[in-house]
C-alpha cells in the first residue's frame, strides 16, 4: 500500500516535471524568434581514450572513443564507445563469493540539432555485461538568452534495464529509471561564470545486487555469523543541486569550483566539493591540480551486523550505501601538438590525467581482517585513476 | 522537499523570463561579446575533454551514492 502510494507521489512530480517543461519549450520558442544572434555549434573532433582504474582489489581499464561531425551548420552527430574489463576481488567478494571477471560495453549515439539559439541534443545508449543490460533515451533542450550571457536547460532522460543472475537461468528482473534536470549558466563578469544544475532522479523495479549478502550475528555457527541475501526498497527518489563558477586568472590561468548538493529517499545525503587549477606552460603545455573531499551518511537500513536473520524488512550491506568519505587528488598534462606535426595542420592534444582516491568508511568492517566479528578494523582503501587520451580536432 | 521547491520555483521563473524575452525587461547584457574573450579562452572550457568527464562520472557514480547534476547530460552509468 506503501510502496502503490509512493509510485503515485513520483509520477505526480514527474507529471508536474513534464508540465513545466512543456511549458519552457514553448516558452523557448516564443522568446528565440525574438533574438537576433545566431548561436553555432561545436566544431568537429574525435577523442580516443584509454583509462584504468586499480583499488580495492578491483582492476578496471579498457579503450573509449567518442567522434563528433557536423552534417550541416545546424545538424551534427556523435557516437560513442566504451570497455570497462573488469577484474574483481573486492572486499565484498572475498568475504562471500569468489573473484570474477567481466566485461561491460557501452554504445551511445547522438544528435543535435541547433535552431536559432535552441540546441536540441538527443541520444540513446545502450550498455551491456552479462548479467545487466541498461537501455536509454535522453532529451537535453538549451537556449542562450539575454545577449547571451546567459543559458537556459532542461533535459530528461528513460532508462529500462534488465538485471540477470550468473548461475541462475530462472533470475530476471527489471527496473526502471527517470531523470529530469535543469540548468542555468550565466555570465557575471568578463572573467566569471556560474552554473546552476538541478536533477532528480526516480528508480522502481529490481535495485538490490543479485549477488550480494548481509550478515547477522548466529551463534549456531562456529563462526559466531550468518549470511542472507539482501533485500532492498522497490523505489528510490533522489534530488541533487549544484554550483560551481569558473574564473579566469589574468595571467591566463583557470580556476574551477563546484559544491553539490544530495539527498534520496533512502536517507542518505551526500555533499563534494571541489576545486581545481589549470595553467598553460609555454603554450605547449597545461598543467591541472584538482582536489575534491566527498561525504555520505549511510542508507536508513543499512548495518555492517545485523542482530539477527530476517531483523527488519530491508537488508544492505553495500559499501557505498553506508557513512563514508572520500578524498581526490589529481594531477593532469595536455601536450597541444604544433599543428605543423599532424596531417593538414590539424590542432591536436594528448593528455594524461592521474587521480588518486583515498575511501574511508565509518561503518563497513573488514570481514578478512579475521578479528572477533562486529570488532573488525573498520575497510578503507586507495584507487589510481588513469586516463591517456588524444583529441583531434577536424 | 525545500529543494524541490526550489527547482519548481527556478524553472517558472526561467520560463517567465523567456516569455517576455527579457529583452523587454530594459536590462542591458553587462558583459559585452566583445568582452568575453577571457570566458572564450580554451583554457576555461569545463568541458574540454568531454570522454574524460564522462569517466570521472562514471567512476564516481559506480563508488559513491551520490547522483546527477553532474552538468555533463549523461544519463546514469548502468552499473550495479
Amino acid at each position: 500500500m506503501v510502496l502503490k502510494a509512493q509510485v503515485v507521489v513520483v509520477v505526480a512530480v514527474i507529471n508536474m516535471y513534464l508540465s513545466i517543461i512543456l511549458i519552457f519549450i514553448m516558452s523557448l520558442f516564443v522568446a528565440s524568434s525574438a533574438d537576433v544572434q545566431a548561436a553555432v555549434l561545436q566544431g568537429d573532433r574525435i577523442d580516443v581514450l584509454y583509462h584504468s582504474y586499480d583499488g580495492g582489489g578491483m582492476k578496471i581499464d579498457g579503450p573509449a572513443i567518442l567522434l563528433r561531425k557536423k552534417a550541416s551548420e545546424t545538424l551534427a552527430v556523435s557516437a560513442y564507445y566504451y570497455v570497462d574489463s573488469i577484474s574483481s576481488a573486492s572486499v565484498d567478494v572475498m568475504s562471500t563469493a569468489s573473484p570474477y571477471t567481466e566485461k561491460r560495453k557501452e554504445a551511445q549515439l547522438g544528435v543535435e540539432y541547433l535552431h536559432d539559439k535552441t540546441l536540441i541534443d538527443f541520444s540513446i545508449r545502450k550498455s551491456d555485461e552479462n548479467d545487466y543490460l541498461a537501455k536509454s533515451v535522453n532529451l537535453n533542450i538549451s537556449q542562450d538568452t539575454f545577449g547571451d550571457l546567459t543559458n537556459l536547460s532542461l533535459g530528461v532522460a528513460y532508462s529500462d534495464n534488465d538485471v540477470k543472475r550468473n548461475g541462475d537461468e530462472f533470475f530476471s528482473e527489471q527496473s526502471q529509471q527517470y531523470r529530469v534536470r535543469a540548468g542555468i549558466s550565466q555570465i557575471l563578469t568578463r572573467n566569471l561564470s556560474v552554473n546552476l544544475n538541478f536533477e532528480a532522479v526516480a528508480d522502481e523495479g529490481y535495485l538490490n545486487n543479485p549477488y550480494r549478502s548481509v550478515r547477522f550475528v548466529d551463534n549456531s555457527q562456529a563462526s559466531g555469523v550468518g549470511y542472507q541475501g539482501e533485500v532492498y526498497p522497490n523505489t528510490r527518489n533522489s534530488f541533487a543541486s549544484k554550483v560551481s563558477a569558473s574564473y579566469f586568472l589574468p595571467y591566463r590561468a583557470a580556476l574551477f569550483f563546484h559544491y553539490r548538493y544530495f539527498s534520496d529517499s533512502w536517507q542518505i545525503d551526500a555533499s563534494d566539493i571541489e576545486l581545481s587549477y589549470r595553467h598553460p606552460i609555454a603554450n605547449a603545455f597545461e598543467v591541472e591540480f584538482k582536489v575534491r573531499y566527498y561525504q555520505q551518511t549511510q542508507a536508513s537500513f543499512y548495518s555492517d551486523l545485523y542482530p539477527y536473520q530476517d531483523s527488519q524488512n530491508y537488508l544492505a550491506r553495500d559499501k557505498e550505501l553506508s557513512e563514508f568519505n572520500d578524498l581526490t587528488l589529481g594531477l593532469g598534462f595536455t601536450y597541444l601538438v604544433p599543428p605543423k606535426f599532424i596531417y593538414g595542420g590539424l590542432k591536436s592534444e594528448v593528455s594524461l590525467q592521474w587521480d588518486y582516491i583515498q575511501f574511508d568508511y565509518k561503518n563497513f568492517r573488514d570481514p578478512t581482517a579475521g578479528d572477533v566479528v562486529g570488532s573488525e578494523p573498520l575497510y578503507g582503501f586507495s584507487a589510481n585513476v588513469i586516463r591517456l587520451f588524444y583529441s583531434l580536432y577536424f | 522537499m525545500y529543494n524541490k521547491q526550489l527547482l519548481i520555483g527556478t524553472l517558472m521563473v526561467m520560463s517567465l523570463l523567456n516569455l517576455s524575452g527579457c529583452s523587454s525587461l530594459n536590462i542591458e547584457p553587462w558583459v559585452k561579446p566583445y568582452e568575453r574573450q577571457n570566458l572564450a579562452d580554451p583554457i576555461m572550457s569545463n568541458n574540454r575533454h568531454p570522454i574524460a568527464n564522462m569517466h570521472i562520472a562514471h567512476v564516481y557514480e559506480a563508488r559513491e551514492s551520490s547522483r546527477g547534476a553532474e552538468g555533463t547530460g549523461g544519463g546514469g552509468c548502468g552499473c550495479n
